[in-house]
């Protein structure tokens, strides 16, 4: 079999997308449809910015979701005369089978690695940003809230981790010899509790006046979340649901860790600018409780900004991961994440440039497509 | 303003004994431990031979007596074998001083010895940070002016197509992490692939001898990671400066264009970008790590992976100070320079 060329890699490839096309016309179809009434999702398709990169972020997120479909190949398998194939190149002893993207340097077909390589990154970057996001929120907002002496010792800790190189502590966090410490344990032990009190405080304060409802959704939540809990803090979950490989873990916690405190000074300075608003004096003086008028009055005000930031963060974590992946800290070695594989496809870049690129590629439109979109978003937000 | 800065002193100092003591820690801990004397003595040793090494090193002591020793307020611990050899955490100086000395931490400016290079600490940090300055200077020089004058273009008039398309590409290079424009660039100026063999794809020459050849690369993707952060921060600053009420007053007097956003609009715009440039280093701390390996340049992020990955501990300490020293002091210079640029706040 010949080579394929240039054209018909392209070609195979965007069939090979299918799926992804099909699920990506129908959302854009239907949100198109119904965009009146969808909110800020909705108004996100009056700006080009916020759709083109609404486009990318989907097209991402629906390639990690149907992975499985899209593959050509096995991502860690190893077919003997591949290596450092070329684009195109036909699979020895496979009718009709092709590298589409070339072969790696263990001879592993770089198309297939890079699309589960998102599904990986899309299955940590998001998470991460969210529990950085509770941390943030359930501290930055008592902080700026009450002020004074717990403000500025909880400003303290965020400046003293935001004074660490990102790389130092990533290099002391995410090594094997910490993982038999159990420091990252502890740490997710920590931080996962964040969530939690999150939202018990949020059903408290809204619905202690009703003790039955209140019962009601902390009661599930509590048991939901202590499920959770169990299993990927400690694993051990009694059902087995919930679970994270030890790897994974200290990336996630690790990842976590250095978000927080930005995100905690964020949530701070706006919480300081809305304390002076009417409403909330207003709320005051109605007399209700602190945290009522923290998670009720203060943060739906203050989610035009956060939901921003909540987009860049996700891009910037995707850097984060890929700089972990880079210097080959808390992966596997054969695993497929974009970092890793730009790493392992640098050592020979000047004699075979093509296994670097495509993750490279595909790393730089994700965070780019997250970028507009917080920039759609921003825009459509300040029109209210 | 003298009280403020003693303050801020006080305060740096704090965070630097906290944030040594948590390497300290990290580095301290028993499977850390464990690996550096398996690194530095044997690969095979047995559990006992690594305890009774990790003994005869001063490894097996109290914790905080060892953060004393290296802060230099414990004096450091010796040990005179029967043939009258000193062993001891000061042992390294006695061929400079002729003696061993009680005392040798951060307090007498003793930072210690790197087993991995052979060599003081203070020496081979010293070494590696002006390379890394080198770096830095010429990054700062490509960096700085390029994302002003994107930033001021396309702030100037907003929604033109030319702001448009300088903004795009600040959000690209925004969304290019050091290590993917790194890898673009080797491919496209340097591989045989591609055959446009204008740079060096390594800058390890470069540590002698800087030259176009083999400095643009690692400076050019270094500078466009943080370029469009900083153009955006101008831009936005621009557009902001603009719809303010004395540009209309000298744009209804009649003065150009170009006086009006070189005289009068400019000054008022660069003050947000000047915090951000100042508070971009500790980014570029970042990105010195990444792009030293990417290109082999054997600075201050190479020497900080270096001793990361084989627990050099005195080492890697230092290379913490520094680093957070360069955080700290330009967050202080960020906060003074924002006062006397910007008339409207004062500290108190």
């Amino acid at each position: 079999m010949a080579p394929l060329s240039w054209l018909e890699i392209f070609g195979q490839m965007f069939i090979q997308f299918t799926p992804v096309w099909i699920a990506l016309a129908l959302i854009f179809f239907f949100s198109a449809l119904y965009k009146r009434k969808l909110g800020l999702y909705g108004r996100l398709f009056d700006s080009p910015i916020g759709m083109t990169g609404l486009f990318i972020v989907l097209f991402w997120v629906l390639t990690a979701l149907f992975a499985d479909l899209i593959v050509t190949h096995d991502p860690l398998s190893q077919v003997s005369g591949m290596k450092n194939k070329l684009p195109g190149t036909p699979v020895r002893g496979e009718e009709g089978a092709y590298y589409l993207l070339g072969g790696d340097n263990l001879a592993r077909d770089i198309f297939s690695r890079m699309v589960m390589g998102a599904r990986f990154v899309l299955s940590i970057a998001p998470a991460a940003t969210l529990f950085a996001f509770m941390v943030g929120v359930t501290l930055g907002l008592p902080a700026g809230y009450f002020g004074k002496r717990l403000d500025t010792g909880l400003s303290f800790l965020a400046n003293m981790v935001l004074a660490f190189p990102v790389i130092l502590l990533f290099y002391l966090l995410v090594t094997p010899e910490i993982r038999v410490t159990g420091i990252p344990t502890i740490m997710a032990a920590v931080l996962f509790l964040f969530p939690i009190a999150f939202l018990m405080m949020l059903f408290q304060s809204r619905y202690y006046t009703e003790p039955a409802k209140r019962n009601l959704y902390c009661g599930i939540t509590l048991i939901i979340c202590l499920w959770a809990y169990s299993g990927l803090a400690f694993n051990a979950d009694p059902l087995g649901v919930f679970y994270m490989d030890p790897n994974l873990l200290n990336v996630f916690v690790s990842v976590v860790f250095v978000n927080s405190p930005t995100v905690f000074r964020i949530v701070r300075g706006i919480t300081l600018d809305i304390q002076t608003r009417d409403y909330v004096a207003a709320a005051q003086t109605r007399g209700e409780g602190a945290w009522y008028i923290m998670l009720w009055e203060i943060l739906p005000n203050a989610r035009g900004p956060l939901i921003v930031d909540f987009c860049l963060r996700i891009g910037y974590t995707t850097i984060l991961l890929g700089t972990l992946g880079f210097f080959g800290l808390g992966v596997s070695p054969e695993s497929p994440d974009w970092g890793s594989t730009i790493n392992d496809g640098r050592k020979l870049l000047s004699i075979y440039p093509h296994p670097a690129l495509p993750p490279a590629f595909a790393l730089m439109s994700l965070v780019l497509g997250l970028n507009l979109l917080a920039d759609g978003l921003r825009e459509e937000s300040l029109k209210d | 303003m003298f009280l403020f800065l003693i303050k801020r002193f006080g305060l740096m100092a704090l965070t630097s004994l906290c944030l040594t003591f948590v390497v300290f820690f990290l580095t301290n801990l028993q499977p850390n431990l464990e690996k550096l004397a398996k690194t530095q003595a044997n690969n095979r040793m047995t559990d006992e031979q690594v305890i009774s090494w990790l003994g005869r090193n001063g490894y097996d002591r109290n914790l905080f007596l060892r953060y004393g020793e290296w802060l230099g307020v414990v004096p450091g611990w010796q040990k005179v074998a029967d043939d009258g050899k000193i062993t001891g955490k000061c042992a390294y100086l006695q061929r400079d001083l002729g003696y061993v000395p009680n005392y040798c931490g951060l307090m007498q400016g003793k930072l210690g010895y790197t087993s991995l290079f052979q060599s003081k600490v203070e020496e081979i940090v010293g070494r590696r940070l002006w390379l890394t300055a080198k770096l830095m200077f010429w990054v700062m020089i490509v960096m700085v002016p390029s994302a002003l004058v994107v930033g001021v273009i396309a702030g100037m008039r907003e929604g033109t197509r030319t702001d448009r398309s300088l903004s795009t590409f600040s959000i690209i290079t925004t969304a290019t992490p050091e290590y993917v424009s790194g890898v673009v660039f080797i491919v496209l100026f340097s591989s045989s692939a591609v055959g446009l063999k204008w740079f060096k794809g390594t800058a390890t020459s470069a540590m002698d001898d800087i030259t176009f050849a083999n400095f643009t690369l690692p400076v050019m993707t270094m500078a466009l990671y943080g370029m469009g952060y900083i153009a955006r921060m101008t831009r936005a600053s621009m557009a902001e400066v603009m719809t303010a009420q004395y540009i209309r007053t000298a744009r209804l007097k009649g003065v150009s264009f170009r006086n009006i956003v070189l005289k009068h609009a400019l000054r008022n715009a660069l003050i947000a970008p000047f915090t951000v440039i100042m508070l971009q280093f500790p980014w570029l701390l970042t990105g010195v790590v990444i792009v030293e390996t990417l290109f082999n340049y054997k600075g201050f992020g190479w020497t900080l992976v270096q001793a990361a990955g084989n627990n050099d501990i005195e080492l890697l300490l230092s290379c913490s100070i520094a680093a957070v020293l360069v955080v700290l002091i330009t967050q202080l210079i960020s906060d003074i320079g924002y006062v006397y640029l910007n008339p409207k706040i004062r500290v108190n």
